[in-house]
């Protein structure tokens, strides 16, 4: 104890002692997070604690916004007050075409005994903030699990699909844009039915279809909707439009590339809709191996 | 001619804990502030900038532990890595404090410069973790935040020590 020095001078470990240590910790979290997810709880409590703080400094902007909202011009309001009065005329002759068609549908449907295709349960939630991610395109909603929301589900709005939320706190939500450059849409082309993936590329406003091949039928201005065959995404939402389609000849792929057509960049209002559908189970893995064997036996 | 750029240090009072934690708290809320389009791509790192500013000139009160807790916090507000800021911050704060003398002997301009080649450093670490774990490489504009913040190094000093400036006493001349 004679030796220790007195406590004024005491400092406890060296900085670089202290630097290795946090430096691991700091790593050991990144590996978790990117290959295990062990972490996600700590997550979660983490969330809790930004929780309060990503409201307050969200609030400014919705305070000025809503001033904004509040000296809206008259010439303004019946302006948009007759392009909605218009829209509403012809949304009106569809809406009854489509109470027709679902009754039909749902006709024969019964008479298929198919499930139910579409839940038609919306969430309307609003973007707090774009995440500050130059590597990723991501939003924040201000609905969580407390509001029902769950992994998974699509966000759509006025126009088509804007992203799918990939990570639920309470309170909020992180939408990952289409045009993240890991976010995947199952799409098809409305024109002909023709299948294809859609995937962001990182930079805002394009999105491209990976592995066309070179002889398939994509045009500008094909309008893209999602197709529905991965019971994640609701089929028939619009997605993307082409815009252009590059066939090298010295290529096997195609390069087809598109806008979003949902406001991706828009700060707005957004509805939560599908999520996963009761699917029939997948077919066990080990079911297509079994006849191998005794094929190579009879051969 | 070493002597004149050695500034005289004024004698402050000393800091209180409170003031540290609610400047840091402050830089966070406006690192969360709903920032879009351009603002987006030039805005600072305000956490960064404070932190580093509290390490060199307080490297005993501020230094890992702040440093590591509100890098999760970004990184969760963030929707980025968990840890990628963790890390940044920590090497941060000990650059900070490692080079806290060598830092305020300077002031003005050479001051500034080493804080812009701390705060680049800081981005780097961010930048590389990133590419390691599979994105893309987001372009040389993603250094602009630091430069900006440097620009902010010099008034944020003058900020953050106003309130240990002694008060004159106004009973004596």
């Amino acid at each position: 104890m004679e030796h220790q020095p007195p406590p004024f001078f005491r400092t406890g470990p060296t900085p670089l002692a202290r630097l290795l240590i946090f430096s691991a910790l700091s790593l050991a979290f990144l590996v978790s997070d990117v290959r295990f997810n062990y972490l996600d709880s700590l997550r979660q409590v983490a969330a809790i604690v930004v929780y309060p703080l990503q409201r307050i400094a969200a609030a400014p902007a919705s305070i000025v916004r809503r001033i904004g909202d509040f000296f809206v011009t008259h010439g303004s309001l019946r302006e948009e007050n007759a392009r909605l009065t218009q829209e509403n005329f012809d949304n009106a002759a569809l809406l009854l075409r489509l109470k027709a068609l679902q009754a039909e549908n749902a006709q024969l449907r019964d008479l298929l005994a198919a499930r139910e295709r579409l839940g038609t349960k919306l969430i309307a939630a609003e973007v707090l903030y774009v995440a500050r991610d130059p590597f990723s395109r991501k939003v924040m909603i201000d609905k969580g699990s407390q509001g029902d929301i769950r992994a998974g589900q699509v966000a759509v709005d006025n126009r088509g699909v804007v992203g799918q939320v990939t990570r639920v706190y309470p309170w909020l939500s992180e939408v990952t844009l289409v045009t993240d450059k890991d976010q995947f849409v199952p799409v098809q082309n409305l024109r002909n039915g023709l299948r294809s993936i859609l995937s962001g590329t990182g930079s805002d406003g394009t999105l491209e279809l990976r592995f066309v091949p070179s002889n398939a039928d994509f045009e500008p201005g094909d309008e893209l909707v999602t197709s529905g065959i991965d019971g994640v995404y609701p089929p028939g939402l619009p997605v993307a439009r082409v815009t252009s389609v590059e066939r090298a000849a010295n290529q096997i792929f195609a390069r087809v590339t598109g806008v979003p057509l949902g406001g991706v960049a828009n700060h707005a209002h957004l509805l939560i809709t599908g999520g996963s559908r009761d699917l029939p189970p997948r077919p066990s893995a080990d079911e297509p191996k079994s006849p191998r064997p005794k094929k190579s036996r009879k051969g | 001619m070493a002597d004149t750029r050695v500034t005289p240090h004024e004698i402050l009072l000393p800091v209180r804990a409170g003031f540290i934690a609610a400047t840091l708290l402050g830089a966070l809320l406006l690192n969360l502030l709903p920032w879009s389009g351009v603002w987006l791509s030039i805005k600072p790192d305000f956490v960064a900038l404070v932190l580093l500013c509290w390490c060199v000139e307080q490297p005993r009160k501020v230094g890992f532990v702040s440093a590591w807790l509100l890098g999760l916090v970004m990184d969760v507000a963030d929707g980025a890595l968990f840890g990628q800021h963790a890390l940044s911050y920590s090497v941060l704060a000990y650059a900070g404090i490692v080079l806290h003398r060598r830092v305020l002997m300077f002031s003005g301009t050479p001051q500034v410069l080493h804080v812009v080649v701390l705060l680049l450093m800081n981005d780097l670490i961010v930048i590389t973790v990133r590419v390691l774990a599979g994105a893309d490489f987001p372009g040389f504009q993603y250094f602009i935040g630091s430069i900006v913040a440097s620009a902010l190094w010099l008034p944020l000093g003058v900020l953050l020590k106003l309130p240990q400036r002694p008060q004159p006493d106004p009973d004596r001349v």
